[in-house]
């Protein structure tokens, strides 16, 4: 039950300056003082923060909050201008066969002429190796992830002839045939059906059981305490984080959201639900 | 009329389709990375390396050749990353800086050599030069061909080509799951250690490699229009990368015969003398391009109308099953109403009328038409559907009853009904 809540200007004189603890081996992620600009424009600035293992875990903030660029920036897709960032306490290039990311749907050409198999097929491309072929072995994986997320009956369809929703579990079946153990997801829940919002969370729910951790940009301030036990309240900075109980208040809200009346109606109800949730 | 001489027209056919089979082959990733414009940009920028090649061994040295447009095509790939970051520009636009200064640098290179008399020349580089690939010493009939002297006499560039061709077809077999991953996305190809960079650095130089192995025969016209038009023919023709990359071939091969033919037939037909074969390939290429545009099965002009048309065939059958139930809903004797209220063009609602009958969903003639138990089953269903849409539109979202239904009556034809709602629509009418 701990929830670390950063105030501003993070080190005012006489104030109690908070030793970060030492990068543990458990923690599936640890970020330490990581600044990203765009073009010298500050996206992210000095974020720190310590992922638990095992759990589910948001990411929310308003737009331009640097959400993505969070994770882009922890996978080395964008540069940072300063920061470590360690996963189970080594650098990201020992770590990667341990961690799975799902981009945003819109990242790719979805008129590529593949089916859903070939694409689920690509996560497994790390276990089949350089210049070795997709075997009956590895396609037979594939097509169990896919039935994880109902879709082996439209594995041989091209992609382009999938709905939005559909893509997105594709994107989400060949995450888990990376069989990795820290996913990173860029909002998957955007824009999909509610068949695909069950599927999702249902695969989340699992891949948690399974013991694996997974840390999603997530947009929908309604949805949140039903779905993740953690969450990362972020506007440039990491405004709070910890535990959904202690750490998604209406307080934190409105300090992550500013004055976004609409969002912050949202919110209170949100709120209001999670709290009727506890009871 | 077309004639074949084996010492005029062999070596400069197989040169002219493997230069065309080769390019083909790479540019299918060229287009699926969106970077069809890439292969325009190396094959000019290549230049400057082929001439500072030929000026370092002082005569045509395939090895070295090679060697330069190679280090010329990765500089270019260099360069126009460079471009990119440092001029803050769109790719477009940093392909069009560097290539064009690259040939314009080549072509200065090529005016320096010819003061030193050196035979270059510039025009050879667009159009190359496949007439001189005649085979002074070649046997008579095609039967003497298969011999090993054949092999023997085969001219430089032919074998160039060859080896450039087989190498193409054995860098896409071995690389294919990583060039497809690469190209797909590359976040993810480079996370699971497939590094995109690399595979993008490895394709250039083999779209640098045909390009030099083509340029001497059949010039860089050719070799711009054969990375792209093959591919982007078969994008048309197919939705799975194999079967894509097969049907790039068969079009390469296609261009090359076809055009190779037309270039000495069809201004013959006009009393003209023979054009450029590498313009009359590519020509034949935008063609085969343009037909596939149009006739393609699935994704062809024609056949996107022929299905826009049946789906409108449908639509309009059943709505003309609609208005007859919404008639006999009101009693209002036999009105001649369909025409008008289906609002279509009398021959339109004749092939309509022609599609009810033939399912037996419509009885009788025009002005006394009647529903058959299969017709007033698909009307039912879909007034149903219009209604509850409309019931829909008001409570839940809001809208004007006397805004409904325009929208009620298209999603009648294609979303799923609202799963529930009251015995009646908006406008007091019974939901069945």
């Amino acid at each position: 039950m701990t929830a670390t809540v950063h105030s501003k200007p993070r080190r005012r004189q006489g104030e109690v300056v908070i030793a970060r603890p030492e990068h543990s081996k458990e923690s599936p992620l640890s970020v330490h003082a990581m600044t990203v600009a765009y073009n010298k424009k500050p996206v992210l600035w000095d974020v720190d923060y310590d992922a638990p293992a095992n759990q589910l875990i948001a990411i929310v903030g308003p737009n331009g909050a640097g959400k993505s660029t969070f994770i882009k920036a922890c996978l080395g897709l964008v540069p940072s201008a300063s920061g470590q960032v360690e996963f189970w306490g080594d650098v990201y290039k020992r770590a990667r066969p341990r961690i799975g990311y799902v981009p945003q749907r819109e990242s790719v050409d979805w008129d590529f002429p593949v089916s859903a198999l070939d694409v689920v097929c690509m996560g497994r491309y790390r276990k089949i190796g350089w210049c070795r072929p997709v075997t009956r072995k590895h396609k037979r994986a594939a097509i169990e992830c896919l039935d994880r997320v109902g879709m082996a009956s439209l594995a041989k369809r091209q992609i382009s002839q999938l709905s939005g929703g559909q893509q997105q579990r594709v994107f989400l079946a060949r995450a888990l045939a990376q069989e990795s153990d820290l996913y990173f997801m860029d909002e998957p829940f955007a824009g999909v059906d509610a068949a695909t919002e069950r599927a999702i969370v249902d695969v989340l729910r699992d891949l948690r059981a399974s013991g694996k951790t997974v840390i999603v940009v997530h947009h929908d301030l309604q949805t949140v305490p039903e779905y993740f036990d953690h969450v990362i309240l972020l506007n440039m900075r990491v405004v709070a984080s910890g535990e959904v109980a202690d750490v998604f208040t209406q307080e934190n809200l409105q300090r992550t959201y500013g004055g976004r009346l609409t969002l912050l109606s949202e919110a209170s109800e949100a709120i209001a639900q999670a709290a009727s949730g506890r009871r | 009329m077309i004639t074949f001489d084996i010492g005029a027209d062999l070596f400069p056919l197989i040169a002219c389709t493997l230069a065309a089979i080769c390019c083909g082959l790479l540019g299918n990733f060229l287009v699926l990375r969106k970077q069809s414009l890439m292969g325009d940009a190396i094959s000019h920028s290549v230049l400057p390396g082929l001439v500072l090649a030929f000026l370092v061994a002082a005569e045509i040295n395939p090895s070295v050749m090679f060697a330069g447009a190679a280090l010329a095509g990765l500089a270019t790939v260099v360069l126009i990353e460079a471009v990119k970051k440092v001029g803050n520009v769109e790719p477009g636009a940093a392909m069009g800086v560097v290539f064009s200064i690259m040939f314009a640098l080549g072509v200065l290179l090529i005016e320096q050599a010819a003061a030193r008399n050196i035979d270059l020349d510039a025009s050879c580089v667009l159009y190359g030069q496949p007439e001189s690939l005649a085979w002074f010493s070649a046997p008579p009939s095609f039967g003497d061909l298969f011999a090993w002297r054949t092999i023997g006499e085969m001219p430089r560039q032919v074998m160039t080509l060859l080896a450039m061709t087989l190498l193409s077809v054995i860098f896409i077999s071995v690389f294919f799951k990583e060039l497809r991953i690469a190209a797909f996305d590359p976040a993810l190809a480079t996370s699971l250690g497939f590094s995109a960079t690399l595979l993008h650095y490895a394709l250039m130089i083999a779209v640098a490699g045909a390009t030099v192995a083509s340029f001497e025969a059949v010039g860089s016209i050719l070799v711009i229009a054969m990375l792209v038009c093959p591919a982007a023919s078969a994008r048309l023709v197919s939705d799975r990368l194999l079967p894509q990359i097969l049907w790039s071939v068969a079009f390469a091969i296609a261009s090359g015969v076809v055009g190779y033919f037309a270039a000495i037939a069809v201004p013959a037909m006009f009393d003209r003398d023979a054009v450029s074969i590498a313009g009359s390939m590519t020509v034949v290429a935008g063609l085969l391009f343009a037909f596939t545009a149009v006739a393609s099965p699935t994704q062809g002009v024609l056949a996107r109308a022929f299905r826009q048309r049946k789906l409108a065939r449908l639509v309009a059958l059943e709505d003309l099953l609609a208005t007859i139930y919404r008639r006999d809903e009101q009693g209002v004797g036999a009105a001649p109403a369909a025409q008008a209220e289906v609002s279509l063009q009398s021959h339109r609602l004749q092939s309509v009328l022609r599609l009810a009958r033939k399912r037996s969903l419509v009885t009788g003639e025009l002005g006394s038409l009647a529903l058959t138990n299969d017709g007033r089953r698909v009307a039912e269903r879909l007034v149903r559907k219009h209604r509850l849409w409309e019931d829909y539109l008001v409570r839940k979202a809001g809208v004007a009853p006397d805004h409904v239904h325009e929208s009620a009556e298209r999603l009648e034809h294609f979303a799923p009904a609202p799963s529930d709602g009251p015995e009646k629509d908006p406008h007091g009418k019974p939901i069945p």
